[in-house]
């Protein structure tokens, strides 16, 4: 898989791959950066994108000028034929009133009920291609295209934390009341993001998600939200 | 065990937030490294007091706080030129001062820049999230549930480290109305004309209202993409130039998100983004090209003028 090393700015690279949401060009992305990570390169951050990966080094220790050549020839590596999977999350998500207020939009996009597109969102395992926007935010793909739903035309100034959306193919959770556009389909009662857990964060590229129904009873048993 | 000494926030300011030098290691993870806007000025505030360059610090935008000292403390201010007063006695930047317990620090009219640090011997002792004490405010991460400061909220002091040598650091030259900064190609430079690489590097852009610790929207000659805006979102570096459709520049600075979507035109070299983070609304700024070795002796002069060593 063609891979080129960019400069991004005097304390970071960019390992670039071929441009499309590809499951195997971000599992090549993965598999570059687990490499990076393993290796001596004086690394702060590894960032994978859908196809690209961000490697962050401490501009006042120095070496970024050496760092160019190290991560050309693990960019160039042939791939392992095991590819590094991810782990498997199983993600409760609540679909009834009122936690999924764009619901009816994306029924209508696809030409089909509310329950058909609940049915269709269930339908898929997908795979966390990226994790960025705010902490523990996984950009996850690929939905049925005919629930694919284009961003909301106006935003939402504020997001409720644990809502579960879709937008152009991709669909998350919001671990924080934030900013978003996406179409709201449910509730998930499980913070992607909570410091005081042992594992702090529920999703890594590369992971793969599977989301499976609750009821309105069992979110309020379980939401960690605060919100029952 | 002494008793605790700590600073009481009396008036909160325009917008004070704790700062260290910001969350590394968890970008993956979708956590930004925020930080404080003037890095340099940060260090040198915890340089002079002999803290660790990493101690948590305020950070004080534009209209500073009033606080109160319980036990005596040593501070030092630096960045943006904001008068500062113990008591009724006005206080220089860049060196240490004393605050008697029971006395007020008092900030006035701002002269240059936008961003002071005040530091105090011992650092701030909040507790640390992810390893750092620096306040991102977007996500609510950090001392204070991650927000600005209130009135009421009490700072609890560290203790000081051994006494080390005392450094001569010289201060950040500030905006006089604007700043020129220094920039290199980003990733993206390839998907925008030509033209529009001659008008970011050519002409002056203004730093709008719509600006903040996430970044500035800038106002200038548009910048033309040759072919769409959006790219499939990647990383994402404090102090690149991303533009949307509207072809206005953002320039992304310390509370930045991890990941954008949007082609970017160019990075702010690393030595220049504690003057960009001086800048205010209605400031101007002029980006000058430059080679990654320029960026790079850049930074190893800034970090001798840190040291107190001549250039």
């Amino acid at each position: 898989m063609n891979a080129r090393v960019l400069p991004a700015g005097d304390s970071a690279w960019l390992v670039e791959l071929p441009e499309r949401i590809d499951p195997d060009v971000n599992a090549r992305a993965v598999e570059i950066a687990r490499a990076v990570e393993r290796s001596a390169l004086p690394f702060t951050d590894v960032v994978v994108g859908y196809r690209s990966v961000m490697v962050y080094l401490d501009p006042i220790a120095g070496g970024a000028a050496a760092a160019a050549a190290t991560l050309a020839s693990i960019a160039d590596e042939p791939s392992a034929a095991t590819e590094t999977t991810g782990d498997v999350v199983d993600v409760p998500v609540c679909y009834d009133d009122p936690y999924g207020p764009d619901l009816a939009d994306v029924a209508a996009f696809g030409g089909c009920s509310i329950d058909d597109a609940i049915a269709r969102h269930l339908s898929r395992e997908y795979r966390v291609f990226v994790v960025g926007f705010v902490p523990g935010f996984a950009y996850m793909a690929s939905v049925d295209p005919s629930i694919a739903a284009p961003r909301r035309s106006t935003p939402r100034v504020k997001v409720p934390a644990g809502s579960v959306a879709v937008a152009a193919g991709q669909t998350g959770i919001y671990p924080a009341a934030t900013p978003g556009g996406w179409n709201l389909i449910g509730r998930c009662p499980v913070r992607p993001y909570d410091p005081d857990r042992a594992a702090p964060f529920l999703f890594r590229a590369g992971d793969r998600v599977r989301f499976h129904r609750i009821s309105a009873a069992d979110y309020r048993a379980s939401s960690e939200w605060g919100d029952a | 065990m002494g008793r605790r000494v700590t600073l009481t926030v009396v008036k909160p300011g325009m917008l004070t937030t704790v700062q260290d030098l910001g969350r590394r290691g968890y970008q993956s993870l979708g956590v930004p490294v925020s930080g404080p806007m003037d890095a340099y000025s940060h260090r040198l505030a915890n340089g002079v007091l002999g803290n660790d360059p990493m101690a948590a610090a305020l950070e004080i935008t534009l209209l500073g706080p009033e606080l109160l000292a319980d036990g005596d403390l040593v501070c030092a201010v630096a960045g943006a030129e904001i008068e500062v007063s113990v008591g009724d006695v006005r206080v220089g930047a860049n060196v240490p001062f004393a605050v008697p317990s029971g006395s007020r620090i008092r900030c006035g009219g701002r002269r240059r820049g936008a961003r002071m640090t005040l530091a105090v011997r011992g650092g701030f002792d909040l507790p640390a999230t992810l390893g750092s004490r620096a306040t991102h405010l977007v996500s609510h991460m950090g001392p204070f549930g991650g927000r600005a400061l209130r009135a009421g909220d009490v700072l609890p002091v560290g203790a000081p480290l051994p006494a080390s040598p005392p450094s001569r650091p010289s201060p950040l030259a500030l905006p006089e109305g604007g700043a020129r900064v220094r920039v290199l190609p980003a990733v993206h430079r390839e998907r925008f004309t030509d033209a529009a690489w001659a008008a970011l590097t050519g002409t002056r852009y203004t730093v709008t209202p719509q600006s903040n610790r996430m970044g500035y929207r800038l106002e200038g000659a548009p910048l033309a993409h040759t072919g769409s805006a959006e790219i499939l979102s990647e990383a994402m570096p404090v102090g690149v130039i991303q533009v949307p459709p509207s072809g206005q520049p953002i320039l992304l600075l310390a509370e930045c998100a991890t990941t954008g979507g949007y082609a970017t035109i160019a990075n702010v070299i690393t030595a220049d983004l504690p003057i960009a983070g001086q800048l205010a609304p209605g400031d101007w700024i002029e980006f000058a090209a430059c080679t990654r070795e320029d960026a790079w002796s850049a930074l190893r002069l800034r970090e001798g003028a840190l040291a107190g060593r001549a250039s």
